[in-house]
């Protein structure tokens, strides 16, 4: 069974059809990577999965249980699937250690020292144990993203969605947060990314999936999307990639 | 640039002769001038002199051996500070003119030195009641405004009664005029007899009615800055399994209570000065009893020592308030 199943799931902003009936399903323990052009629904797609926005249409499981719709205790389902953004989202008030361990503390009842010990664990994994006690705003793009994924990390979730978390970052630190994201994949979480970086997707992903005009267009393994793409649009998309040199 | 020169020259030696001819002015409305005051004010009206300081140095500029084009910058910034001195200089010339004028009558009736050292302790004995009202009111306030905010933001159809409550109750007390609400809260509901209202002590009604009062406006401080909050922020504290509240609580309160602090000093400023309309419920704080003293002497000069002791603690937050609005427009320039 995948551990998320998303069944004709429709999503409309006024008018505007974003999300129109995708259907999907993430296999534990894999990287599925969502790609497409910006405005084909990969952001959007991801918070209705976390339930921050709510969803029109179909319905979305984890684990075979129906998480979305009325009545769905959104807060217990925030606490197994986190969320990582482009712009990072810290909390400018607090220190490192404190982002880390606010969630952990209020939302999974942990006492200060047991947050405190799985925070510096998991700051000690994206390489960031000496800047526990700095404050967001004197870190790198890329060290602030790198204390997000620890962050979501600390609430321990079944499924980690990264929303185009590289956007945001010089090229040259792009790399310092892929490498973290391929450790996490070592480590058996299951992961799915909204990203524009396809060489990532192509050496990494175990599915790909073409989102076009809020409908799942074309999926399947790196190879056969980047290699031999069938539809047209995804053919399409990948020459512009190409032509700009992104891939 | 001559033009600027003679200008200033011309500002500056009217200012001085405006001096002297003061001097003499405030000497005539002595009923028996002293030969000492008189020379006195014709020496401090001689200080006028200095200002002739400047047109000078903007001459000099004008010889001075650098290049044409910096003589002239030179010359005219100094006749143009010449000009710009004579300005705080007429404004003292016209404060002295009109406190001395119909025979010191406004010195007399406002400034009465001796009436003001004799009365002084009297005044500041009374004062305490406004301190004590405006501390206790503002400790009120801080609390009260932040629970009246967060009902008015609080979301979903069910609270839709709760935010209409909070919005009837800041529209109301927005309207009324402070001196209405602390007249009818703090001299209106001891007459009803209700026991609760009857027992209490008149200072706490007055911070009662000034709460109220104050409640509303305090409320629309944290509103706006609990708004101005990025939602990103709520987003992220929710995603990571944080309830409403307690992503209020931890994560947009604690921003936004930093970023209101100087509109919060603002609006504390304007409540303490509003202690004194406390006076119209008979609580015999510092302006009542200045009133009091200015029924029995005839003069008002106890109720300039109100005014004296309000600059007195207003006049550093004020400068406090401007300092934080300063550092926050800085940062938000930045950036950061």
């Amino acid at each position: 069974m995948a551990l998320l199943d998303l069944d004709g799931v429709g999503k409309s902003y006024g008018a505007h059809r974003v999300l129109d009936g995708i259907a999907l399903s993430v296999d534990a323990g894999q990287i599925t990577c969502l790609i497409g052009a910006s405005g084909c629904g990969k952001s959007t797609l991801l918070r209705c999965i976390n339930g921050l926005d709510p969803i029109d249409d179909g319905e979305i499981r984890l684990e075979g249980e129906t998480v979305s719709g009325r009545g769905v205790d959104l807060n217990a389902l925030r606490r197994q699937v986190g969320i990582v953004f482009q712009s990072y989202n810290l909390f400018p008030h607090m220190s490192v250690l404190d982002n880390v361990t606010l969630a952990p503390r209020k939302a999974l009842g942990l006492t200060a020292a047991e947050a405190e010990t799985r925070a510096l664990t998991l700051l000690a994994r994206v390489g960031l144990v000496d800047k526990a006690r700095a404050y967001p705003d004197r870190l790198s793009g890329g060290q602030q993203q790198r204390v997000a994924i620890a962050r979501a990390l600390a609430m321990e979730p079944k499924l980690l969605l990264l929303d185009e978390i590289t956007s945001a970052l010089d090229p040259e630190l792009v790399s310092e947060v892929l490498a973290i994201v391929r450790d996490l994949k070592a480590d058996g979480i299951t992961l799915l990314l909204a990203t524009h970086e396809m060489g990532f997707a192509r050496q990494s992903a175990d599915k790909v999936v073409f989102l076009h005009q809020g409908k799942v267009h074309e999926e399947g393994p790196p190879a056969a999307i980047f290699g031999a793409p069938r539809e047209p649009r995804t053919q399409e998309f990948l020459k512009s990639i190409i032509a700009a040199g992104r891939l | 640039m001559l033009r600027w020169i003679t200008l200033s020259l011309a500002a500056c030696l009217g200012t001085i002769v405006s001096a002297f001819l003061t001097a003499g002015f405030v000497v005539g409305q002595m009923e028996q001038p002293d030969p000492g005051l008189a020379l006195g004010l014709r020496l401090a009206a001689a200080l006028s002199l200095a200002l002739l300081w400047a047109p000078l140095r903007s001459l000099l500029a004008l010889r001075s051996p650098q290049s044409a084009r910096i003589r002239l910058a030179d010359a005219k910034e100094w006749a143009l500070r010449g000009i710009g001195l004579c300005v705080p200089v007429w404004l003292a010339l016209g404060a002295e003119a009109f406190v001395s004028a119909n025979g010191f009558a406004v010195g007399q009736t406002l400034f009465e030195p001796d009436l003001i050292r004799e009365t002084a302790p009297m005044v500041i004995a009374a004062f305490r009641y406004n301190i004590e009202i405006f501390v206790l009111a503002e400790a009120v306030v801080l609390v009260w405004g932040l629970v009246v905010a967060l009902a008015r933001l609080a979301p979903g159809p069910a609270a839709a009664p709760i935010r209409f409550a909070a919005t009837l109750y800041c529209d109301l007390f927005r309207a009324i005029p402070t001196i209405v609400a602390v007249y009818l809260i703090a001299f209106g509901l001891p007459l009803t007899g209700l026991a609760i209202f009857r027992d209490l002590s008149p200072i706490l009604l007055a911070v009662l009615a000034l709460a109220l009062s104050y409640g509303a406006y305090v409320s629309e401080v944290y509103r706006a800055g609990v708004q101005s909050i990025h939602w990103s922020q709520a987003a992220a504290s929710r995603s990571l399994g944080l309830s409403y509240l307690q992503t209020m609580r931890h994560v947009v309160v604690p921003q936004a209570v930093r970023r209101i602090v100087p509109p919060l000093l603002n609006d504390f400023i304007s409540l303490q000065k509003d202690t004194a309309i406390v006076s119209v419920a008979g609580t015999v704080e510092a302006f009542n009893q200045a009133k009091i003293i200015a029924g029995t002497h005839f003069n008002l000069s106890a109720v300039t020592t109100v005014a004296l002791l309000f600059i007195l603690i207003t006049i550093p937050q004020t400068r406090l308030a401007d300092r934080l609005i300063e550092r926050d427009r800085r940062r938000s320039q930045t950036g950061s």
